[in-house]
């Protein structure tokens, strides 16, 4: 039996709990849903649609609010109870924050940011990228069963997810998880109020990456965005050297667009990136590195120098 | 503030990647090696902390002999002494032999903060910190924006996904993931290399008793997706090619 951790905050299921699900059906047969948290009855019920033999709950006051504590407490024991096979959980900052050091409890193997799964017999293969996406690695879990795994966001489908014929049973466990154990104190979630832009509504968008050397050069980026009626933005180390604001940064951490046009300028393609702009209709990079992960995703690529390639570009439109 | 900081040395992002001959691994006697980028906002966030509050900083790495350049770099940053896990196994090792190397090496020095990276730029599990953290029973949080030591503890200012932050406080002694971006580097000085060079740099042997969780059987460049097509020629006839894809096949641009 393979057990899916599906995520909630607040009430609302993270979509891609459903990837998670998707993953661990490719992985074998039958699968059970484990939701943590309070209240969280109708995420239950959303999750029993599944192709899933049950739904079982953890429902305890202390897990009101996520902490790397509760959820390290009350998963270890709901695992003990399942003897589950292995445990898929979706790549998102929550499961990084707490697998970890529930893999340690465990003394289990933990394989992080799987893209894709291949059966050798009945043992499984985990495909992840390692160095930033420029490679992938075939890698075996070792060590006796559970083996966890994080499905990494965006490599499986979640409309792909086997639904059930009916909806799959709730349970609830019956885990008690001690609040004064946990040493992590939260305070509510908030956004930065000084997002301006919302590049989501953005029609064409030109982002620049590491490829631009300097804040000097972003003159060029914008004379082509400008020649191209789009709007400006970044991946994160060009907005963590405060060359560009934050609300300007596209992926994980920041916005996640899906445009008619995305030009990518001097991007690698790691991953944080690709999730915040994979869906963009028509992507095109320009690179120097032709062995670099964006052109995995483009429409259309142009292996060169961004500084003669952008000006011929921007020649080419002022004809 | 007593203040561990825990770096990996990783190839440079600018060097070719070449698999060697059993696909195995990278050829990486050919590589050039820099410190991991997330490693360095750690660092510098805990010399930030230094100066802040007095106390501190050791930089630990668990690797071969060569990465004793990233602990000298650190040195010559500020950072007041290192210890070095050496063995050559490290190299290419997996998240929970990493983590039981550093915790060996670093349990007796009680530590009130221990920093990592988020995760490293070559094998990039994100794991080695929040394991450590566990081995040596210290509450954790990670993707860290901002630290404030208070009173009780710390206050940190943790990244949530999709421009969603969350402060929450934990007790010392604790363990941070620093995500990059957190504050803004600062380089060597001359004054800071002639100073490192009569820092300590301790090498220690790697526990035994470690054993790998996963295991890598191959690594590959990834398959180009089909669709992606490539425009060639010169700039000028690369430009041409694709405006003419924009505006009369994807018609994206008028």
């Amino acid at each position: 039996m393979i057990l899916v951790v599906a995520e909630q905050r607040e009430g609302k299921l993270n979509r891609a709990s459903w990837e998670a699900i998707t993953a661990a059906q490719q992985a074998g047969a039958p699968i059970k849903i484990a939701l943590l948290g309070s209240s969280v009855d109708s995420v239950a019920g959303e999750l029993a649609a599944a192709d899933a033999a049950e739904v079982i709950v953890v429902d305890a006051p202390a897990l009101a609010e996520y902490t790397a504590d509760g959820y390290v407490l009350g998963l270890a024991a709901l695992i003990e109870a399942e003897a589950p096979t292995h445990v898929f959980f979706p790549h998102t900052y929550q499961t990084r924050d707490f697998a970890p050091a529930l893999a340690a409890r465990l003394q289990r193997a933990l394989v992080t940011d799987v893209t894709a799964i291949k059966k050798q017999g009945d043992a499984l293969v985990y495909v992840r990228p390692v160095f930033q996406g420029k490679l992938n690695a075939d890698v075996s879990a070792e060590g006796p069963a559970p083996h966890l795994v994080t499905s990494q966001i965006g490599a499986f489908r979640a409309d792909a997810a086997a639904r059930g014929a009916s909806a799959a049973a709730i349970r609830k466990a019956s885990i008690t998880v001690d609040a004064s154990a946990i040493r992590q104190k939260p305070e509510a979630p908030f956004k930065e109020a000084k997002q301006a832009v919302d590049l989501s509504q953005a029609e064409r968008i030109v982002a620049v990456g590491r490829g631009i050397k300097g804040q000097e050069h972003l003159q060029l980026v914008e004379k082509l965005a400008q020649a191209m009626g789009a709007e400006i933005a970044a991946s994160r180390p060009i907005c963590d050297s405060g060359w560009l604001p934050m609300d300007r940064q596209i992926g994980s951490s920041g916005q996640t667009v899906a445009p008619k046009l995305y030009v990518a300028l001097g991007i690698s393609g790691a991953i944080q990136h690709l999730v915040g702009m994979k869906g963009s209709r028509t992507i095109v990079a320009i690179n120097k590195d032709p062995e670099a992960p964006i052109f995995e995703i483009a429409d259309f690529g142009i292996v060169g120098d961004l500084f003669e390639v952008v000006p011929a570009i921007i020649s080419e439109l002022s004809k | 503030m007593k203040i561990a900081v825990c770096i990996k040395q990783v190839v440079t992002r600018e060097w070719q990647l070449r698999v060697n001959d059993n696909k195995s691994w990278i050829r990486d006697q050919d590589a050039s090696f820099e410190l991991n980028e997330p490693d360095a906002y750690a660092l510098e966030e805990a010399l930030r902390l230094k100066e802040k509050h007095t106390g501190e900083v050791v930089v630990c790495s668990a690797g071969p002999a060569r990465a004793s350049q990233v602990l000298r770099e650190a040195l010559a940053r500020g950072a007041d002494r290192a210890i070095h896990v050496e063995s050559d196994s490290l190299a290419s090792a997996d998240a929970f032999v990493v983590a039981e190397a550093l915790a060996a090496a670093v349990r007796d020095e009680k530590f009130d903060l221990v920093l990592t990276g988020l995760q490293s730029d070559d094998q990039g599990f994100g794991q080695v910190g929040v394991v450590l953290a566990e081995k040596l029973g210290m509450p954790h949080a990670t993707i860290i924006m901002e630290v404030q030591a208070t009173d009780a503890g710390l206050r940190v200012k943790r990244e949530l996904e999709g421009g969603w932050f969350q402060w929450m406080t934990l007790p010392l002694p604790a363990l941070l993931t620093i995500q990059s971006g957190i504050n803004q580097l600062r380089y060597a000085t001359l004054k800071g290399i002639m100073a490192a060079k009569k820092k300590e740099i301790r090498k220690v042997a790697p526990a035994a008793t470690a054993t790998a969780a996963q295991k890598i059987l191959n690594v590959y460049f990834p398959e180009k997706g089909k669709k992606t097509q490539m425009l060639s020629g010169s700039p000028a006839e690369a430009a041409k090619a694709l405006l003419h894809k924009l505006r009369d096949e994807a018609r994206v641009i008028s």
